[in-house]
């Protein structure tokens, strides 16, 4: 991990309130894994005054692009950035997918902003020969983000677009798509959603890694702001450092 | 810089600059070491240690407020023994000065931290946390106490020769009463200050946005109230002081020093900017140069009111 002085190369709207900033970022770039985040200082003043955690969304060559919702004053702030605007990035942080274990399908499972991290896991299995299914959900057709997936399954809460109903009941219908099969599961998106999705892995006995998320200030592991309770009794991991990305059956969520 | 001394001294401890890093913004140094050079540094002050581990308050633990931030870790560490064994190590390999700061919610127990930790030549100097706002039993209590905090003082005192150091609450009606004990039972300095009480909601949900309701802000929010403080205990009691509380920059640290400081901690901007620590330094170091100081101790106090 390292700070680099980035550049922004593009600034582009995905969707309603989504966008995708690429900025140029040699070292950060060579480093990262899939799953790992960045910490960005939006401003170059005390207004507002922590970085901000990031998944990575993708590398190209040397350049580094994340996934954003403009929800607060931080992510408002970097969706007014133009191209060739300095960007403090602090990264690559945390620990990232594991995608070498022994499997042939990878089944992603995304809700909302949770696609973020999956566009670099996506290239790094395409690499490695991989099998992938993606189920991909949101409340409305809005919340779908579908940037740099690969063979698509929607769900809406409202059925305005795909399968109306929850990308967990969705994996449900499509189970006759696993079984049988070697299926590695990676789930990011709200706490609901992997919650239920740690349980629907867990009774039919697939392996899931899920990338968590959590307000943090350092983003590696001084401040102590961002445990999540672990199985194994008393004890909390830091989203940080320990994570973002667990085995769904070592934590609690 | 070479022929501007930077060095300070507190009760025994010598420190080769007055910028140290906080108590529960540098962990154990192993972190923060990826990003500046401990040894430039005048020193780190642990994550509190308390005699058994503590997992800590559950989450969510940190806020952000305007120029600030709240946070209630409730002293989450690894305890006295794993300390001993895991992290002293490394602390051994950087040349860095070692304050330990400790964390206990009786005496006896501070007391027992103190004498397992007694033998570790690396630790230089104790921090005594009697301030923390975000546990339960002991900590902000002690800090709020008059007695308690002379007993503890005096008991801390009684069973180490190290250079002794309490760290106040600022959460009182006059910290320089606090201060004039710790001198009394035999303080060598004291560090000012711990964080500020306080809260935030969220509109919609009603609810705290930390899960332990309240929390101590830190911050550039909170720098007038640490410089205020500082200058009281100055303006009341002679004992060096350890200035705290929103230092983001060398025009910070210096404003501290001006006010009554010897030496300061910075602390939340290690989470933003993990190398401010030497860039600080650097800046102290130019500002005696412009200002034709040789010795940064000259400037301490040095405030014209």
């Amino acid at each position: 991990m390292l700070i680099e002085n980035a550049k922004v190369v593009s600034l582009k709207k995905i969707t309603g309130k989504i966008f995708l900033i690429k900025v140029l970022s040699p070292q950060i770039a060579s480093l990262a894994k899939p799953g790992q985040f960045c910490n960005i200082k939006v401003t170059d003043n005390l207004l507002p005054l922590l970085r901000r955690p990031f998944s990575i969304c993708n590398i190209n060559g040397d350049s580094v692009s994340f996934l954003f919702d403009t929800h607060g004053e931080g992510t408002k702030l970097l969706a007014g950035k133009k191209k060739g605007d300095a960007l403090d990035i602090l990264g690559p942080l945390g620990n990232g997918f594991n995608y070498e274990s022994d499997f042939d399908l990878a089944v992603i499972v995304a809700g909302g902003m949770g696609s973020a991290p999956f566009p670099f896991l996506i290239d790094a299995l395409k690499k490695r020969r991989k099998n992938i299914i993606c189920i991909i959900g949101g409340r409305n057709e809005k919340d779908i983000i579908t940037y740099g997936m690969k063979n698509i399954f929607l769900s809406t809460d409202d059925g305005s677009n795909g399968y109306n109903g929850n990308v967990i009941q969705l994996a449900a219908k499509l189970k006759d798509k696993f079984v049988g099969k070697k299926v590695q599961f990676f789930g990011c998106g709200p706490n609901a959603m992997l919650k239920a999705l740690k349980e629907f892995c867990a009774v039919n006995n697939f392996n899931c890694q899920v990338s968590t998320e959590s307000a943090m200030a350092c983003g590696f592991g001084i401040c102590q702001g961002c445990p999540i309770p672990a199985v194994e009794e008393d004890k909390y991991f830091l989203v940080c450092k320990d994570g973002p990305v667990f085995n769904s059956r070592d934590i609690i969520l | 810089m070479s022929n501007i001394n930077l060095s300070v001294k507190i009760g025994k401890l010598e420190l080769k600059n007055p910028v140290l890093l906080a108590s529960g913004t540098v962990g154990y140094g192993n972190e923060i070491s990826q990003f500046t050079d401990l040894s430039k540094i005048g020193g780190i002050v642990t994550k509190s240690i308390s005699l058994m581990p503590r997992k800590g308050n559950p989450p969510q633990r940190v806020v952000e407020t305007t120029g600030g931030m709240l946070n209630a870790i409730g002293l989450a560490n690894v305890g006295v023994e794993d300390f001993i064994n895991n992290k002293i190590p490394f602390l051994k390999e950087i040349d860095s000065t070692v304050i330990c700061n400790i964390a206990a919610s009786s005496i006896e127990e501070y007391v027992e931290c103190i004498r397992l930790l007694e033998d570790q030549e690396i630790i230089k100097a104790y921090e005594i946390n009697v301030s923390c706002p975000n546990v339960k039993e002991g900590g902000i209590e002690f800090g709020h106490n008059l007695s308690a905090l002379g007993s503890i003082t005096n008991k801390v005192r009684s069973v180490t020769q190290k250079t002794v150091i309490i760290k106040l609450s600022p959460n009182v009606s006059r910290i320089s009463d606090f201060a004039k004990v710790a001198k009394e039972e035999g303080a060598d300095a004291v560090s000012a200050i711990n964080t500020l009480v306080g809260t935030a909601f969220d509109i919609w949900t009603r609810k705290p946005k930390i899960k332990n309701i309240t929390g101590g802000l830190s911050g550039p929010a909170i720098k007038p109230v640490a410089l205020a403080k500082v200058l009281e205990i100055s303006r009341n009691v002679n004992i060096p002081i350890i200035g705290i509380g929103g230092i983001m920059t060398w025009q910070d640290a210096i404003e501290f020093i001006i006010a009554g400081a010897t030496a300061i901690e910075i602390g939340t901007v290690n989470f933003i900017n993990p190398s401010a620590g030497t860039q600080i330094i650097q800046g102290i170091s130019d500002y005696c140069t412009k200002q034709s100081i040789s010795n940064i101790n000259e400037v301490t106090a040095s405030y014209q009111l």
